[in-house]
């Protein structure tokens, strides 16, 4: 019989992932198409090059070598169409591609939401190597960038922040939320990354919207526009980063169904035989539990991968993930989440807040009022262990049990002072006074 | 790998240093320069006056920096635009530095007389310099490695603070580094210092330093360093008796219990250098396979080098039947040990060695045995008799001279701060292959929170490719880990933490990450 030659369309974590463990379970032959760069490199690590904490080769977590050693082909082209009754791709450059299995994995774009003048030189997104390149060229002192003006206060756009803050260029922040990230943080800790911000000398205005980008005569940005006030603000870049969408254009032309991603079903089969999706580009057609359907993360990105790799080696495997979990930094603090904690507590659920005195570090957790089960905790500033969190989300166990033995999820360095005294104490007064 | 394509080759980025840190850097080289004039004997008087400015002027510098480059901001990773900086990536500055430093070892190891020793009479220059700081402390006159330690211990302790401001808002790193310049301080610098005021006639201790455990410190069974121990009494024996002790029982047992990083970045003074005037260059270590596999077979030459060297030496003198010890006796008992450990490993911890770990040990422990076996069956007469002078000055000069001092440190802007540490320390080779095998010690990663962004990696200084492991889910349990905790410091999503626990489960290796299904898991993780 002849070796199944399985595409996949994008090399970032989720193809890549799933290119290895299909290495790893069978002899299948494998192509990995990018147009991006010729090798994986990690997405969520294109700040540190343009802040000087590493180059691009360290954002490769593989030796340039591995790929040739576990026969993993990998070429560099952008796919424009996709025919799936002849089981074909076709290239930019005009070549055709067959594959006996595709899978799409082809990532996010940033979103621009029809501002005037967004397509203006001197507005950039923060997704890919071009944009990173374009943001050195733009914005590579405060000389040639006296001004940079972010739009939309998510977790890309506070990277951004932090990254032009390095060399220092004065950022103003427009954030529509009432606090930072409020649509996902409740306002405690939305409010402490507020401070926090702004401690890093960041213009931050809140509940503020965009209204148009101004250009100059040679159509490059000159200044933005706020809706609110009307305020003209000069500024030399403008970053967009309220978000990212699906990078689905070129699958328009295909009988794919599509919706704001590729629809998918619980096995990450599309509407198509033997095409598959995974990653930031899929969407499922039920969302899983408190899970968007969309999932723009790095995780359930690989865990797709994982997942997809045991169906197209013969143990077909439907995408189960476990509990949610995920972090992020904000300047100098670091989050992790596990479980669920939403803005506002749930119907039937309450909330146990805490903060240090410093005001940097807090843990929010959100809890069944009736049965009292533990249904999730954001931390900032504190390191926990996701193993014993996993565990205890999967045994239900109570928030009183948490609290007691917070420490044995502690993973802050050795030496680091521990809060759990003071957390069970206000745990304890709150219960008393409430 | 590192040497490749920079994103940021335009070069704009605000690299300079602003006023504050280019006054201070001036202060800190005036003190050198100051040093290096007494070096073409321009005559400063009165001594004690101009040697104590100098060194004051170098340590106010260093402070003076740190403040104005970490004081004022927030507490965090400092490690913005390191790669842009001509002297953090291998640029003109580097070499420059790289330069100096290479010069200055030559001159030490090889030409102290051009900095001023006169053996048999009055020091001139940079040594006649120190002469009144040296009469203080030990009352003896200044040698070049009075000098030397010296610069040393001001260096550890200057950029120490410089250290501790950088990382202020880290406890572990903080307590390593009083713990690195409080040893280099007492222990490696005035202890032994003072300790030769108590020498008299028939009292007179070698210099020692008690935390320069054999082999790092590979002259310490030497004849007249033994004799010197066994003519000073109880306590010359005590220190003696101490000395073998260090390594064979003390050093185990906290290597047992906290992995290497308690010698390497708690007490050594090679790694305090390394930790705290080399921290700025930590990134620039090689983190290629290839160079793992380098590292693998020169760490563990050195080690069968320095046990063949010091065990010849120690023979030669032996075999005089002045001692209470025979050299035959020595020999048996040095090859029983060696059999011992190497058939320990082999049985116990086979699996958990590489394959090319196991040819290595099988072939170095032939080694040793053929030599011993070659000595005693009198095939090749006195092999270790008249070998053992040779091969003294050949691990002096090779690697206590040129590697660890011209290449280890003066290649600290090209190679990184640990080349040292990591190609030619036999004592960590024998730490590390201990950590590795029998130690509570290891790097725990946080489930499946890793984002693959190579902060870790880059920032190792041993060379580590962490990231390999933490993106699998898997625990670092390697022997080069010196546990200076940066990887864990740098890591964006603290996914890592280095931990003594139960050896049970200290190698892991995952397919599926957490955070996954349950089932699948379970599934990829059993058939594996
Ligand atoms: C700046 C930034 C920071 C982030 N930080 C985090 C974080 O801290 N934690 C976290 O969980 N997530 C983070 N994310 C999100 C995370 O990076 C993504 O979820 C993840 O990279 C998605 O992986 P993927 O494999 O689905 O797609 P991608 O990594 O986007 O890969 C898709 C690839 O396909 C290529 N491609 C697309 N279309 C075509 C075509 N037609 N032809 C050829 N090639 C094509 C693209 O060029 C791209 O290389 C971050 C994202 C960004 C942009
Ligand atoms: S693995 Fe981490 S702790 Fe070990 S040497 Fe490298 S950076 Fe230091
Ligand atoms: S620094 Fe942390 S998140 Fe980044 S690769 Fe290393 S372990 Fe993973």
């Amino acid at each position: 019989m002849k070796q199944e030659h399985i595409v996949i369309i994008g090399n970032g974590i989720s193809g890549v992932t799933l290119a290895r463990h299909i290495r790893k379970l069978s002899d299948k032959r494998i192509t990995l198409i990018s147009s991006e760069s010729e090798h994986f490199f990690s997405r969520t690590a294109l700040m540190y090059v343009y802040m000087g904490h590493m180059k691009w080769n360290h954002l490769k977590p593989y030796e340039d070598k591995f790929w040739v050693k576990n026969r993993l082909e990998l070429k560099q082209a952008h796919v424009q169409h996709v025919d799936t009754q002849q089981k074909q791709l076709t290239f930019e450059s005009g070549e055709v591609f067959s594959y006996d299995k595709l899978v799409i994995a082809c990532g996010s774009k940033y979103n621009k939401f029809g501002w005037p003048g967004q397509d203006a030189k001197g507005v950039i997104g923060l997704v890919n190597k071009q944009d990173l390149e374009e943001l050195e060229e733009l914005a590579p002192n405060n000389k040639v960038c006296k001004r940079a003006v972010i739009v939309g206060g998510g977790l890309i756009g506070v990277e951004l922040a932090e990254m032009l803050s390095t060399r220092n260029i004065p950022v103003t922040f427009l954030v529509r939320e009432k606090h930072f990230w409020n649509n996902v943080l409740p306002a405690e800790e939305a409010q402490l990354i507020d401070r926090h911000i702004r401690e890093h000398h960041i213009d931050l205005r809140l509940e503020t919207n965009l209204e148009e980008i101004i250009t100059d005569e040679n159509g490059k940005v000159k200044s933005v526009k706020i809706k609110e006030t009307g305020e003209v603000l000069d500024c030399d870049l403008v970053g967009l980063t309220p978000g990212v969408s699906p990078n689905i254009s070129f699958l328009k032309s295909s009988t794919i169904d599509l919706n704001r991603g590729v629809l998918i079903n619980r096995s990450l089969e599309t509407s198509e035989t033997d095409v598959y999706a995974i990653g930031d580009c899929a969407e499922q057609r039920e969302p899983i539990g408190n899970r968007p359907p969309i999932e723009a993360v790095w995780y359930t990105g690989r865990m797709m991968g994982e997942t997809l790799a045991q169906t197209l080696c013969g143990n077909p495997m439907e995408y189960k993930p476990g509990h949610w979990f995920n972090s992020a930094k904000f300047f100098d603090i670091e989050y992790q989440t596990y479980g669920w904690v939403f803005p506002k507590p749930k119907e039937g659920q309450t909330d146990f807040y805490w903060e240090h005195e410093d005001g940097k570090k807090c843990i929010h957790i959100q809890y069944e009022k009736e049965s009292r089960i533990f249904k999730g905790i954001n931390t900032f500033g504190i390191r926990l262990r996701h193993e014993v969190f996993d565990r205890w989300l999967t045994e239900k166990v109570t928030v009183d049990e948490v609290i007691k033995n917070l420490k044995s999820a502690n993973f802050d360095p050795e030496f680091f002072k521990s809060y759990e005294k003071e957390i069970q104490n206000k745990f304890q007064y709150t219960l008393k006074t409430t | 790998m590192s040497v490749d394509v920079n994103m940021s080759v335009t070069g704009n980025s605000p690299e300079a240093l602003n006023v504050q840190q280019k006054l201070s850097s001036a202060l800190g080289l005036l003190g050198i320069f100051i040093m290096t004039l007494s070096g073409f004997n321009i005559q400063f008087q009165p001594k004690i006056v101009w040697v104590s400015l100098s060194l004051i002027m170098v340590f106010a510098g260093i402070f003076w920096y740190s403040k104005v480059s970490y004081g004022h901001k927030t507490e965090g990773i400092k490690n913005d635009r390191i790669y842009f900086k001509s002297l953090t990536n291998r640029g003109f500055w580097a070499y420059i530095l790289g330069l100096a430093l290479t010069g200055f070892y030559i001159v030490l190891y090889f030409y102290p007389s051009w900095i001023g020793l006169i053996s048999d009479g009055e020091n001139t220059g940079v040594i006649a310099l120190f002469d009144p700081l040296s009469k203080a402390i030990s009352g003896n006159a200044a040698s070049q490695w009075f000098v030397y330690g010296t610069l040393y211990t001001l260096a550890i302790v200057g950029f120490g603070v410089k250290f501790l401001w950088k990382y202020r808002h880290n406890r572990y790193q903080r307590l390593r580094t009083f713990s690195v310049m409080f040893f280099q301080l007492g222990f490696a610098f005035l202890i032994p210092e003072l300790m030769s005021r108590l020498n008299g006639d028939n009292f007179s201790l070698p210099y020692y330093n008690f935390v320069n455990i054999w082999p790092l410190n590979y002259y310490n069974f030497e004849q007249y360093r033994v004799d010197q121990f066994i003519n000073s009494g109880t306590v010359g024996i005590g220190l003696l008796i101490f000395g073998v002790l260090s390594i064979l029982i003390i050093t185990p047992i906290l290597t047992y219990k906290y992995g290497k990083r308690w010698y390497c970045s708690w007490v050594c003074g090679c790694g305090g250098l390394a930790e705290t005037a080399g921290d700025s260059f930590r990134h620039l270590s090689d983190k290629s396979q290839s160079s793992w596999k380098l590292e693998r077979w020169l760490v563990h030459t050195v080690v069968v080098f320095v046990v063949i060297m010091t065990t010849a030496v120690v023979y030669s003198y032996l075999n005089t039947d002045k001692y209470w010890l025979s050299g035959s006796a020595f020999l048996i008992s040095v090859a029983s040990l060696l059999t011992i450990v190497f058939t320990w490993t082999m049985v116990y911890k086979r699996e958990e060695l590489q394959n090319d770990a196991k040819y290595a040990a099988i072939g170095f422990f032939v080694v040793i045995l053929s030599l011993l076996g070659l000595h005693f069956s009198g095939l090749i007469d006195k092999v270790f008799l008249f070998e053992a002078e040779t091969l003294r000055a050949t691990y002096g000069f090779a690697i206590g001279a040129i590697f660890s001092g011209v290449v280890g440190v003066g290649f600290y802007p090209i190679f990184g701060n640990r080349v040292w540490c990591r190609f030619g320390c036999p004592m960590a080779a024998i730490l590390g292959f201990q950590q590795r095998l029998f130690s509570k010690f290891r790097i725990t990663t946080n489930g499946g929170q890793c984002i693959s962004c190579g902060n870790c990696t880059t920032y190792c200084e041993m060379g580590i490719d962490v990231r390999a492991y933490a993106q699998k889910g898997e625990n670092i349990v390697r022997s080069s880990c010196v546990g200076c905790g940066i990887c864990a410091s740098v890591c964006p999503r603290g996914v890592l933490k280095l931990e003594n626990d139960t050896p049970a489960g200290r190698i892991n290796s995952q397919e599926v990450l957490l955070g996954n299904d349950v089932d699948l898991m379970d599934l990829v993780n059993q058939n594996k």
